[in-house]
């Protein structure tokens, strides 16, 4: 999209009379939580944060990759690097990502495990055909943006007959984890504001439950400022007509009926699983683990990886936070012994995590 | 001599003085640096300003530039924030035996035209080559010195609550130029490093409006970090307008598929020029009247808000602190 259109999504006349119209109609306070980090992020860098009604309280969810990486799923791939014949390919933002005893992928490259920070899971490819003795391992974390790009990617090395490449899978689902949390009788959430990316790939029907099955609102959403007050606007409105939706209001990039194609690759080479979330714990069917048909590039089956649930951070609120039980700055260790520089939960660490969203845009 | 860098390029023999004789002081010798003496001798008295700078750019071409220019610019522009007139540089060369002897000499040549534009001399040099993975490609140091012409001299910790706060042009050229170059990415509009020096614009402009308080190259970590330096050093804060921060559209398109944010962005070729309200639109003349300062605009105030922290008003008209990064900007998953 150009930008001279994005530009009209950031309008500050009519951003300024939606929140006048959404203030005039709040009635209680309006407790809604963003979804994906990206969201996070826009409601900071763009300052509507600052801008907000008092009453209207803003939660940040679990749909930032990094921070709902599971502590033992962090050990895993840092167990991994450093491995004699073994190159990690991964996003940028796993690097900073603490485990246990303060390790992280950094750290891990400065003692010489080899490590390649790739924009596409399709890099990893090259490198393993540049490396033919080594075994590339791709760490496969994020929703289902991400699963049909590294699925492809599974699909591509076995056409071309790549054998030296194998993804560690820690792929989640949103949906799931969104039931999960309204069922926490603490959460108290009013209304969600859907990942546009993710419901990209699955649509719009996954989501249905909310409303049915707990009276809640969900919108999809752009990251644009006036798509987010749209949405919020929407809700209260809502509310106050005692109705809820689920609702799409990103169609310029989000069809009802998400990506089928995308679907298929996904469910290709993936099946659910049970998955391990930080701070919620294991929630069942809300993980994606590699099909037998592909196990060939299973790293989890190569090293004999499992995952189980370790004890909890001291004094991390993480899982609370994600929970939208409580605000980054009601965590004890926050700005404290958890800055950027010294992260001790996940949260911290992810440019889209809301604690480091927090510590880099929120005035005192 | 060979087509390819050899481990006796730098013995210190004959094949040394080979490479010193036919390519630097071909293209970058002068009455000093010919003399070959161990140490170059200066005739200079007065209060100098001195800038040291190691150069290890990967890749060591790029649209608009490369190392070779690079580092004449980068300690020429240190030098000359000091409200200085940079004379001399020096410059030591480590290469990876290998290294093709056709890059090396464009390098120079680079280097020795970067020279001329700003007017400074290389006056002492060292080269050494070490073997095959011991660096990548070539790294290069220059150190450079220049006499200050104005008391006192623009620093980091002159800032004050009311000053404007001006920059030279857009911002985050050099680092998408960088970064995109490096990734392979074939950017659908051009992008280009600003990498240049700015000397002849700074002396112009201190020597005009010695009221300036502070001169701030923002190439590592972008315009953000260098006014988290000067409001930290200066105990003041800058509230920055979003909308009157000059970035291209295509540094923007660049960035927003890169996941990057241009005010992060290195930048090689322009300056942060913060004085007294009063003699802005004077600053703004001289830095317009020079195609190095072209865009100049002014972008924020400092004022007593939040003392040591930059506040960002957004487009939104919103508020929100602009920190600093722990550390490099890496790319995003999703």
């Amino acid at each position: 999209m150009s930008f001279e259109l994005l530009e009209k999504f950031r309008d500050p006349k009519l951003s300024r009379k939606i929140l006048d119209k959404m203030e005039s109609g709040l009635t209680k306070d309006l407790r809604f939580m963003e979804v994906c980090g990206t969201h996070t992020v826009a409601i900071f860098q763009s300052g509507l944060r600052s801008l907000l009604p008092k009453q209207i309280v803003h939660l940040s969810g679990p749909g930032c990759p990094v921070c709902v990486t599971h502590d033992s799923e962090v050990n895993a791939f840092l167990d991994l690097a450093g491995k004699d014949n073994v190159i990690m390919a991964t996003f940028g933002d796993l690097m900073r990502v603490p485990g246990s005893n303060s390790r992280n992928l950094k750290k891990a490259q400065a003692d010489g495990a080899r490590i390649k920070v790739v924009y596409s899971p399709m890099d990893s490819l090259k490198i393993a055909k540049e490396n033919p003795g080594d075994l590339v391992v791709f760490i496969g974390v994020g929703f289902e943006t991400t699963a049909p790009a590294i699925a492809g990617t599974m699909k591509m090395a076995r056409e071309q007959g790549i054998t030296n490449f194998r993804v560690l899978c820690f792929h989640k689902t949103i949906p799931t984890a969104l039931e999960a949390l309204l069922m926490d009788v603490h959460s108290n959430i009013d209304g969600f504001l859907l990942p546009g990316h993710v419901s990209a790939i699955i649509g719009l029907e996954p989501y249905n439950f909310i409303a049915e099955k707990f009276g809640k609102s969900a919108i999809v959403t752009g990251f644009e400022p006036l798509d987010i007050l749209q949405s919020l606007y929407q809700m209260v409105d809502w509310r106050n007509k005692g109705e809820a939706h689920v609702v799409n209001n990103y169609k310029r990039i989000v069809n009802d009926k998400g990506n089928a194609t995308a679907r298929g690759i996904l469910y290709e080479v993936f099946e659910q699983t049970d998955a391990l979330w930080r701070g919620i714990g294991n929630i069942p069917g809300s993980g994606l683990e590699i099909r037998q048909e592909w196990e060939l590039f299973d790293a989890k089956k190569e090293f004999g990886i499992t995952i189980e649930e370790g004890e909890a951070l001291p004094g991390c609120k993480c899982g609370d936070i994600l929970k939208g039980i409580k605000q980054p700055d009601e965590c004890p260790l926050f700005k404290k012994a958890c800055t950027p520089a010294n992260p001790v939960g996940p949260c911290m660490v992810s440019t889209e995590g809301s604690c480091a969203a927090y510590y880099k845009y929120k005035l005192d | 001599m060979s087509d390819k860098v050899l481990l006796d390029y730098g013995s210190g023999g004959r094949a040394s003085q080979r490479l010193i004789s036919d390519l630097f002081l071909n293209y970058l010798g002068n009455d000093e640096l010919n003399r070959l003496n161990d140490a170059a001798e200066l005739d200079m008295s007065g209060r100098i300003a001195m800038s040291t700078d190691s150069f290890v750019v990967d890749p060591i071409f790029f649209p608009g530039g490369n190392i070779g220019s690079l580092a004449v610019h980068g300690t020429v522009n240190d030098v000359a924030m000091m409200g200085a007139i940079p004379r001399h540089i020096t410059c030591a060369y480590i290469l990876e035996e290998g290294f093709p002897m056709d890059d090396l000499e464009s390098i120079v040549m680079s280097m020795g035209h970067a020279c001329k534009e700003a007017g400074v001399t290389v006056v002492s040099g060292d080269t050494k080559v070490v073997p095959k993975g011991a660096v990548d490609k070539i790294f290069i140091n220059t150190t450079g010195i220049g006499d200050i012409i104005v008391d006192p001299a623009p620093s980091g910790d002159a800032a004050k609550p009311g000053d404007a706060v001006l920059i030279s042009g857009t911002m985050g050229d050099h680092g998408l130029t960088i970064l995109g170059t490096r990734e392979g990415l074939d950017f659908e509009a051009k992008v280009e490093t600003d990498s240049a020096s700015l000397n002849h614009l700074l002396v112009k402009l201190v020597q005009d409006l010695p009221e300036v308080h502070v001169l701030r190259d923002p190439t590592r970590g972008g315009l953000a970090t260098t006014l988290n330096e000067i409001t930290y050093s200066s105990n003041v804060c800058c509230e920055l307008v979003e909308n009157d921060i000059p970035v291209k559209a295509e540094v923007k398109g660049g960035c927003s598929i890169l996941g990057l944010d241009p005010l992060y962005l290195a930048n090689e070729g322009k300056f942060l020029c913060i004085l007294p309200q009063e003699h802005a639109e004077k600053a703004l003349e001289i830095m317009r009247a020079d195609p190095l300062g072209k865009g100049a605009c002014q972008i924020g105030t400092m004022t007593d808000a939040h003392p040591g922290k930059v506040v960002l008003i957004t487009q939104l008209g919103g508020k929100r602190l602009l920190g600093m990064l722990e550390g490099e900007q890496l790319p995003r998953i999703c």
